[in-house]
């Protein structure tokens, strides 16, 4: 079982009560962009095996988005953050160092 | 238009371990906005603090529970709620915020027994640490297949609230986790 701690309301919340949001971070290109960005932005995705950033809704919940950085080969969880952050914070990127030093952001 | 409003399970009851019971007609106001700016209105019409993070607060025959970094909750009486989100909004007026009456879309019930009974009844269709859970806190939750809310008005006395829509499922999932012989003996 995947338990994520949700940052709005501190609340370590089991996967049922989450509704998954994909994978985080993804620049949008909307109309008028070049079809193989807009392409890239709809369909092409990291699929990492290992660390990964992604998107969840506490639905069951809260009711907000937050962020996640886990490792999706093990399910360890680096920990969770705003959604309103353009790329993983320093202190989540130093979690995720301290237990996979060979890591290096993409 | 209260002398018509009629709750979602009326008189509903059932006995096992602990009591289940539906709890009739409860106002229930939603409030949305900046939290940080509500609070001197807020306490100025129910006389409750601004809640903390998932906390619950009283007032004046009003409880206010913090739903959301953006949503509070207000239960009051159920012909009250009408002039309490005309107040509000009288009083929020030109600042973004939501006030409604969402009475008549919620159901409430009320579990009653003993204190560890009653919380293995509830631990046992929800994955929310009841254990960790206590008067004067809301804990936001799935039970079961459906979303609720559930808090301790005191150890041994437990709320639920849920979309009427799902009032009967919500009463029967509880009626069968309350079941003689369902105390599973977890929560000491
Ligand atoms: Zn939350």
């Amino acid at each position: 079982m995947l338990t994520l701690t949700c940052p709005c309301c501190g609340i370590s919340a089991c996967e049922t009560e989450l509704a998954p949001g994909g994978e985080a971070h993804l620049k949008r290109f909307g109309p008028g962009s070049p079809d193989a960005d807009f392409e890239s932005y709809l369909f092409l995705r990291q699929n990492s095996r290992g660390v990964h950033f992604e998107r969840w809704r506490h639905a069951m919940g809260c009711g907000k988005w937050f962020l996640a950085a886990r490792d999706t080969a093990t399910l360890e969880v680096f920990g969770t953050y705003s959604a309103q952050t353009t790329e993983p914070p320093a202190d989540i990127i130093a979690a995720i160092r301290a237990k996979r030093p060979d890591w290096s952001p993409a | 238009m209260s002398e018509q409003a009629v709750s979602a399970l009326p008189g509903a009851e059932a006995t096992g371990v602990v009591t289940v019971r539906e709890m009739g007609l409860q106002g229930m106001v939603s409030l949305r906005g900046d939290l940080a700016a509500l609070g001197t209105v807020v306490m100025r019409l129910t006389g409750a603090e601004m809640p903390a993070v998932r906390a619950m607060t009283k007032g004046r025959g009003i409880q206010v529970a913090w739903m959301s970094p953006d949503e509070l909750l207000i239960l009051c009486d159920h012909g009250a709620a009408d002039t309490l989100v005309a107040d509000l909004t009288q009083a929020f007026e030109g600042q973004h915020h939501l006030a409604l009456n969402l009475s008549d879309a919620r159901a409430m019930f009320g579990l009653s027994g003993n204190a560890s009974t009653l919380r293995d009844v509830l631990a046992k269709v929800t994955p929310a640490d009841i254990s960790a859970l206590h008067p004067g806190e809301m804990r936001r939750t799935r039970i079961q297949q459906v979303a609720g809310a559930i808090w301790f008005e005191t150890e041994t006395e437990a709320r639920v609230i849920c979309f009427r829509s799902v009032a009967q499922y919500m009463f029967d999932l509880f009626t069968v986790s309350a079941k003689d012989g369902g105390a599973v003996g977890f929560n000491r």
